[in-house]
C-alpha cells in the first residue's frame, strides 16, 4: 500500500473515533432543547471525513508520475536523503522543548543552537557559539526588556 | 468633507505625528517579521506607549503605523522562511515562498511592499470618501452572510485541488476544520475533544499550526534533501530586484481588483484580512487564465500580489465600522477601540462631529504610514533578502529557534513546544504523501468562525432555511461553491479533451 493510501486508512480511522466521539458527547440539559448543538458539525465532519478518506482508499488511480516529482520530494533519491541529519535535529526540537523553562530561555537556546549546527556539520565552535549568543540574548532583551513578555533567562538554580 | 480633510491634514503633518508615524512602521515592522508576534500583540504591548502620549489622535496616528508595519513584517516572513505568523499573510506564502525558493526573494518583496502599498492607499482613498455611507452596508450583514462568506473564503482550496488531488484536497480541508473544534468555543459551554488535556482546553494556537505545517516541514526538507539547499536560492536571493514593465502590466489589474474587493471585506465586521487575502487568492486564480492559472501555488506574481494588497485593503477597510459605528472588526481593531476608550474618546456615529480632527487625522496618518512604510522598505528589501544567503549551517538552526520560540512566546507553554514537533512530523508525513497542506490550514483557521456563524444563524432563525431564504446568503453561497466546481470541471474538461485528441491522431 502507498503512503498516500496508508495516511487515507489512518485519516478513515480517525473520523471514526471522532464521529463516536461527537456521538457520545455529552450534552448538558438545557442543550438539548437548542437547534444547533455542539456536536452538530462534528457529527457532520467525521461523515465527510469517512467518505472522502474512503474515496481516497478504493481510488484505483495512481497518482500521475509527474505529480510525485514535481515538488520538492524526489522519490527515485529517498536513499541519499540526510535521515540522520533530519531525526537529530528533531531530538534536538524535543530536548530544547523539555529543558526550555528548567534551564531557561539563554543557556538552552545556545545549546540548541549549537547543537543543531553540530549536528549539520558545523565544527567552528566558536563562531556558533558566538553567533548563538548574540542571537539568543538579542532576542531575549527584545522579548522580555522591550516587549515585557516574561521569558525566564537563566536556570533554575540561578533563580 | 473638505474642510475635514484639511483639519486632518494639518493634524498628521505636525512634526510630533510624522515622527510617531515612522516610529510606529518601524517597530511594527521589526517586531513582526518575527513568526508569534502578529499585529495583535505588538499593538497591544504599543498601547502603554501610546496612551502615555495623551493625544489621542498622535497615539491612534502611532498604533495605525504599528498595524501597518507589522503586517508587512508578517508578510516578510512568509516569504522567506515559510513561516506566516499571521493568519492574514498565509496566502502570501503560497506564492511568496515559491518565488523566493527560486531566487526571488528579491522579486517577492518587492511586489508584496507594492502591493501592500498599493492596497492600503486605495484603501484609504475609499475611507476617506466613503466610511460613512459603507457603514451602513456592513450593519446588512448578519451571521448567515458572515457563514456564506467564509465559505468563499473556503474555496481557496480549489486552488491546490491540482492532478488527482482533489480528494486530498478536501481530505486535508476536513481535517483542517475537525482541528478547529478542538477546545473550548464561543458559544458552547464545554470544552470538545480536548482527551482530558487542559493544554488543549482553548484549542490548537494558530501560530502553532502554521508553524508546524509550513515552516517546519520545510527546514527539515532543507536539512534532508542536500541537494535542495546547495542550488538553492541561496546564491541569487539578491539578484532580480525590480519588476519588469510586463510584470507591473500582469500585476496592475490584480492589484487594483483586490485592494477594492479587499476594502469591501474589511468593511464587514469579522470577516478582516484573513478572508480577504484568501478570497482575493481563489478569485484571481479563476480569473487568470491557462498557464498563468497553473503557476499559481508554484510562485506567481499575480498569486502574490493579490493576498498582499487585499489584506492591506482590509485592514484599512476594517477602520471603517470602528469609528463611524464603534464596532470594532477584528482582534486588532477591538484593541485599538480598548486604546481610544482610554484615551476618552468614544467612538461611533457622533466621532465625526465630536472630535473631527481625531477622525480625519487617523485617515490622513493611514496614507502617510503607507508611504513612509514604502520609502523605509523598498532600500531594506535587498538586506532583508540577503539573510537567506546565510550558511545552511547557521539558517536552518535559527528557522528552527525562530519556529519555536513563534509558537511559545505566544502561549507560555513549553507544551506547545511538543504539539508543535508531533504535528511538524504529521506534515512532513503528508507532504511526502503528496497532500497539499495550505488547506489544512485554510480549514482551520475559517472552521471555527465557520461553525459560530452557522450556529448563530440556526439558532435565530429555528433552522437552516435561512440558506436560500437570504437573497445575500443564497448569492454568496453559489459564489463559492461555482469557485470549487468551476476549475474542477475546467480541469476534466482539459483532460477530456486531450484524450480525445489523443485517440484521433
Amino acid at each position: 500500500m502507498t503512503l498516500d493510501k496508508c495516511i487515507a486508512v489512518l485519516f478513515l480511522t480517525v473520523s471514526i473515533v471522532y464521529g463516536y466521539a461527537s456521538y457520545t458527547y455529552p450534552l448538558l440539559p438545557f442543550e438539548l432543547n437548542m437547534v444547533f448543538l455542539p456536536n452538530t458539525m462534528p457529527l457532520a465532519l467525521s461523515v465527510l471525513g469517512i467518505l472522502i478518506s474512503s474515496i481516497i482508499i478504493l481510488s484505483k488511480k495512481q497518482v500521475p508520475a509527474e505529480s510525485l516529482t514535481d515538488g520538492d520530494i524526489d522519490f527515485s533519491r529517498l536513499r541519499d536523503y540526510n535521515w540522520g541529519q533530519a531525526l537529530g535535529l528533531l531530538i534536538a526540537m524535543t530536548l530544547y522543548a523539555v529543558l526550555l523553562r528548567p534551564l531557561g530561555f539563554i543557556p538552552s537556546t545556545v545549546a540548541f543552537l549549537v547543537g543543531c549546527g553540530w549536528i549539520l556539520g558545523e565544527r567552528r565552535l566558536h563562531i556558533m557559539l558566538a553567533s548563538s549568543l548574540i542571537g539568543a540574548g538579542t532576542i531575549w532583551y527584545l522579548v522580555q526588556e522591550v516587549l515585557g513578555i516574561f521569558l525566564k533567562p537563566l536556570p533554575w538554580f540561578m533563580g | 468633507m473638505l474642510e475635514g480633510i484639511m483639519l486632518g491634514l494639518e493634524t498628521a503633518f505636525s512634526l510630533q505625528n510624522l515622527f510617531l508615524v515612522v516610529f510606529g512602521c518601524l517597530i511594527g515592522t521589526l517586531i513582526g517579521m518575527l513568526p508569534g508576534l502578529g499585529p495583535m500583540s505588538i499593538i497591544a504591548i504599543m498601547i502603554p506607549v501610546a496612551i502615555n502620549i495623551g493625544d489621542p489622535s498622535a497615539a491612534l496616528i502611532l498604533l495605525a503605523g504599528v498595524y501597518y508595519g507589522a503586517i508587512f513584517g508578517g508578510s516578510t516572513s512568509s516569504i522567506l522562511i515559510n513561516a506566516p505568523g499571521v493568519a492574514g499573510t498565509v496566502a502570501t506564502a503560497f506564492d511568496g515562498y515559491p518565488m523566493a525558493r527560486q531566487g526571488k526573494a528579491g522579486k517577492a518583496l518587492t511586489i508584496a511592499a507594492i502591493s501592500s502599498f498599493c492596497g492600503g492607499t486605495v484603501g484609504a482613498i475609499l475611507l476617506l470618501f466613503f466610511a460613512p455611507a459603507l457603514s451602513s452596508v456592513a450593519l446588512l450583514f448578519h451571521s448567515a452572510e458572515y457563514f456564506a462568506l467564509m465559505v468563499v473564503g473556503l474555496s481557496a482550496i480549489a486552488a491546490f485541488a491540482g492532478s488527482g488531488k482533489v480528494a486530498k484536497a478536501l481530505m486535508m480541508t476536513i481535517a483542517g476544520l475537525m482541528l478547529a473544534t478542538v477546545g473550548e468555543s464561543a458559544l458552547f459551554n464545554a470544552p470538545r475533544f480536548t482527551m482530558g488535556l487542559s493544554d488543549l482546553q482553548s484549542g490548537f494556537s494558530f501560530v502553532t499550526l502554521a508553524m508546524a505545517l509550513f515552516a517546519l516541514p520545510e527546514a527539515l526538507f532543507l536539512v534532508l534533501n542536500p541537494n535542495k539547499s546547495n542550488t538553492s536560492a541561496n546564491n541569487q536571493a539578491i539578484k532580480d530586484l525590480r519588476i519588469t514593465k510586463e510584470e507591473a502590466k500582469k500585476i496592475a489589474p490584480v492589484i487594483a481588483r483586490q485592494s477594492i474587493q479587499g476594502f469591501l471585506i474589511g468593511v464587514m465586521p469579522g470577516a478582516g484580512a484573513t478572508i480577504a487575502s484568501f478570497l482575493g487568492y481563489a478569485v484571481e486564480r479563476n480569473i487568470a487564465k491557462g498557464a498563468e492559472q497553473e503557476e499559481f501555488g508554484k510562485g506567481s506574481i499575480k498569486g502574490l500580489a493579490a493576498p498582499e494588497a487585499a489584506n492591506n485593503a482590509a485592514c484599512t477597510g476594517s477602520f471603517v465600522p470602528l469609528l463611524t459605528l464603534g464596532i470594532p472588526g477584528s482582534g486588532t481593531t477591538a484593541i485599538l477601540l480598548g486604546a481610544l476608550v482610554a484615551l476618552n474618546v468614544n467612538p461611533g456615529p457622533r466621532l465625526m462631529i465630536d472630535n473631527p480632527s481625531i477622525f480625519w487625522a487617523v485617515i490622513i496618518s493611514m496614507y502617510i504610514g503607507n508611504v513612509v512604510l514604502l520609502i523605509l522598505n523598498l532600500p531594506m528589501i535587498p538586506y532583508i533578502a540577503k539573510l537567506l544567503t546565510i550558511p545552511r549551517n547557521y539558517l536552518i538552526p535559527f528557522i528552527l529557534f525562530f519556529t519555536m520560540i513563534g509558537a511559545y512566546i505566544g502561549q507560555n507553554n513549553a507544551t506547545e513546544l511538543l504539539i508543535l514537533i508531533g504535528l511538524g512530523i504529521g506534515a512532513t508525513l503528508l507532504r511526502f504523501a503528496d497532500y497539499p497542506l495550505p488547506p489544512l490550514l485554510i480549514g482551520f483557521i475559517l472552521g471555527g468562525m465557520m461553525e459560530n456563524n452557522f450556529a448563530r444563524a440556526v439558532n435565530l432563525t429555528d433552522g437552516a432555511a435561512f440558506m436560500y431564504e437570504r437573497p445575500m446568503t443564497l448569492g454568496l453561497l453559489l459564489v463559492g461553491v461555482l469557485l470549487i466546481v468551476i476549475p474542477i470541471f475546467r480541469k476534466y474538461r482539459l483532460k477530456t479533451n486531450s484524450i480525445n485528441v489523443a485517440d484521433g491522431d
